[in-house]
């Protein structure tokens, strides 16, 4: 039903196919929101949640999407597993396969890694982040978000804050909301902004409030402590000051925005804890969204039959 | 494949002879007689002696190549002096240049006179480059005399970047007491970083670490200011990017003792082909932009580069097969040089074949000061017999090397290394 066997990423991908995992996720958002959350669509479908790195939301979030298409799942995560004793990617990976499995779900921090995947094993591969290079499901429910709030994507304005250097989400969301006709603006520090990126289409802006003033949406990237410490950002304290979506800050703005956060939030970092509480944001729905565009795009890729999978 | 003593004579009869050192091409014979060049020109024999047909093929000089890893002694899983002496002979190299960095290193008189020992069994010819610092830590100088005196031919810490300029300093003022070049991997490993491959736009949109292209210029720039100020002989390996090109060009407008390489797979790919994620593409310096790979073919035509060394780097298929940043930067380059440079710089580029036989075989001989006149009679010979006109995939086969960490795997090269003669042994390539 997709062009594409895998999900690896948004670059290239094609815009209809976006459309239809969107408007597939809507009718399985509708299934999460019964008294009994679950469909048949994937009865019999072997699925592997292979997480070399640690992530919490992004494999529960898979693992529901699994459980109510009623697919088989299984985790695996790198510290528990056999890496550490030496065994290699592709012999995990192959050692997996061999035990007759249909789809892979792999979180690697290496950019290419399901790349790779695909050249060693037969199954269906879905990137569920790999490294700083895409992570296209968190891209796709950014995107039915902001499409279950403004009714469209064409035309939509939507700001990208913080530190895109680092950033999978960011690639992925500026990928897909280029090929669906939003305008992207990145905004934050300019050594945390790439050099190549406006190469994408996307326009580059380093006043927030400018770009909170041209924004419908703006979505939020997690400032990660760590980066602190190699000066790429001198402190917590400038930061906010100069990219915080603080609550006077928004408070001086009449408009009314949109703000969307992939998580997990650090809040009074990027953003303050009495915004994201606030009711301008629509994060918690972007985890309801998760599930369900996660659900859609398993049932697409690994359902094979025509209907619309909910049963 | 196939390597043979030769018994006594061998004839090489009809082919068009280039002979780089006299800048002389010219359709003959060639009589080989106890491993040496006995007659060349219009050759004839009475008795019945071993000959070649060499109707339509080209018989020059041995190739030379100034960057090459054998991996011995340490790692003899990727390569050894003896298999490495055979993906040599399959891209029509005579004679080699080992780089220092094994396991242990290159770094003692005894070390150099291991490999020495060891390749008199080869069937080419292979010289160490010994070690710069001991240990290739860079804090402290090797024995550059006694090393020299063992056969090493130049110095080198490749692969680890001399970054104490004090300590470059020191190097390159000593080895005018040895006088042989010091050839210093030029990479600033603070700018590097952590790059998996070059800076730019494709980085960008694979998320993965760029290495500067000015990580490479500043430290060439460097190296250039302290070689003119020490009147020492610099080498720079490996060529990458523009900007490194402009540095040498500029400096050798008053400095005759640069010399400089540019490798086979920098002027053959371009940043775009890393779309692959084919770790085999994960090399330093990185492949870069297709600017970059302009003024690398620019700086072959102007003399700003001397000469091809393929800087080859066997790896094991482990150590490839695997995230792109756990795999071991490196490839192998010795089989494909010839079919890759001939198609970009001759058939895609105009370049005249003799001048890029001169690439291949008197540059690299003069900068290591070897015998550059191969077809003197009574000459050792070292001689490569080739089609230029060949068209073929290369393919895993192709590659004798112990290690096949090649991208130019399923590539359409142009150029073929036929039968490769030296130490007076005949290699022929089937």
């Amino acid at each position: 039903m997709l062009k594409n066997k895998h999900l690896l990423g948004l670059e290239g991908y094609p815009s209809d196919d976006i459309q239809t995992i969107i408007d597939t996720a809507y009718n399985f958002k509708k299934v999460l929101e019964r008294p009994i959350k679950k469909v048949p669509s994937l009865q019999g479908v072997t699925i592997v949640n292979l997480f070399f790195e640690n992530s919490t939301r992004t494999r529960i979030s898979f693992e529901l999407a699994q459980k109510r298409l009623s697919a088989d799942t299984v985790n695996f995560s790198a510290s528990s597993s056999s890496l550490k004793k030496g065994e290699s990617f592709k012999d995990t990976a192959q050692n997996i396969e061999a035990m007759k499995i249909d789809a892979v779900v792999m979180r690697h921090p290496t950019p290419g890694a399901p790349k790779h995947l695909t050249d060693f094993i037969d199954s269906i591969i879905i990137n569920a982040g790999d490294g700083t290079h895409e992570h296209p499901t968190q891209a796709i429910l950014d995107m039915m978000s902001l499409h279950e709030k403004f009714g469209k994507l064409k035309g939509l304005k939507v700001a990208i804050i913080g530190d895109i250097l680092h950033s999978r989400v960011a690639l992925s969301n500026i990928y897909g909301l280029i090929t669906m006709g939003a305008e992207v603006v990145l905004c934050g520090p300019t050594n945390l902004i790439p050099k190549h990126i406006e190469g994408l289409g996307v326009q580059i802006n380093y006043d927030i409030d400018e770009v909170i003033e041209w924004a419908d949406a703006i979505n939020v990237l997690r400032i990660q402590r760590e980066r602190m410490g190699r000066g790429l950002v001198p402190s917590i304290r400038e930061y906010r000051n100069m990219f915080g979506i603080t609550r006077s800050r928004i408070k001086s703005h009449k408009k009314e925005i949109v703000i969307m956060h992939p998580g997990p939030i650090n809040r009074g970092v990027e953003i303050d804890g009495l915004v994201v509480d606030g009711d301008q944001t629509i994060i918690l729905d972007q985890v309801l969204n998760g599930v369900a565009s996660r659900m859609a795009i398993l049932y697409l890729l690994c359902g094979g039959k025509k209907t619309d999978g909910v049963v | 494949m196939s390597i043979k003593k030769i018994t006594s004579q061998l004839l090489l009869k009809n082919g068009t002879i280039i002979d780089p050192f006299n800048k002389q091409i010219y359709l003959g014979d060639l009589l080989i007689k106890d491993g040496r060049i006995d007659q060349i020109g219009e050759v004839v024999v009475t008795e019945d002696i071993k000959e070649i047909d060499c109707k339509n093929k080209i018989i020059t000089h041995g190739f030379c190549d100034l960057h090459v890893h054998f991996r011995e002694p340490g790692r003899e899983d990727k390569e050894t002096l003896e298999t490495g002496s055979l993906a040599a002979m399959s891209g029509g190299f005579t004679r080699v240049c080992v780089m220092p960095n094994t396991n242990p290193p290159l770094d003692s008189p005894e070390s150099i006179n291991f490999i020495v020992q060891k390749s008199e069994s080869c069937p080419i010819h292979i010289h160490p480059i010994g070690a710069v610092t001991k240990m290739q830590k860079g804090n402290d100088l090797t024995e550059m005399g006694l090393m020299k005196k063992e056969g090493a031919v130049a110095f080198s810490d490749d692969g680890l970047p001399i970054q104490d300029s004090s300590m470059m300093r020191i190097a390159l003022e000593y080895s005018n007491l040895v006088d042989v070049p010091i050839i210093n991997h030029a990479e600033d490993e603070c700018l590097r970083s952590d790059g998996l491959m070059n800076e730019g736009a494709v980085s960008t949109q694979l998320g993965l670490d760029g290495n500067l292209d000015l990580a490479e210029s500043i430290m060439v720039h460097r190296d250039l200011e302290l070689a003119s100020f020490t009147d020492a002989k610099l080498h720079v390996p490996h060529v990458s990017s523009s900007k490194a090109v402009d540095h040498i060009r500029s400096a050798k407008s008053s400095n005759k003792k640069i010399t400089a390489e540019v490798t086979p797979h920098h002027l053959y790919f371009n940043e775009e082909a890393l779309r692959s994620f084919d770790t085999n593409l994960k090399v330093a310096p990185p492949i870069r932009t297709e600017k970059d790979r302009n003024a690398l073919l620019e700086g072959i035509k102007d003399g700003s580069i001397d000469c091809i060394a393929t800087d080859h780097a066997p790896h094991t298929l482990d150590d490839k097969e695997t995230t792109f940043d756990l795999a071991c930067f490196g490839m192998i380059g010795l089989e494909s040089c010839f079919g890759a440079v001939n198609k970009v710089l001759v058939k895609q580029e105009g370049l005249d074949l003799i001048d890029l036989i001169k690439l291949l075989t008197v540059n690299p001989r003069k900068i290591m000061n070897f015998n550059t006149d191969l077809f003197k009679i009574g000459c050792e010979a070292e001689i490569t017999i080739l089609d230029p006109e060949t068209k073929y995939i290369f393919k895993e086969r192709d590659i004798n090397s112990l290690s096949v960490n090649s991208p130019f795997k399923g590539e359409t090269l142009e150029g073929k290394i036929e039968y490769t003669i030296s130490k007076n042994m005949l290699f022929e390539n089937r």
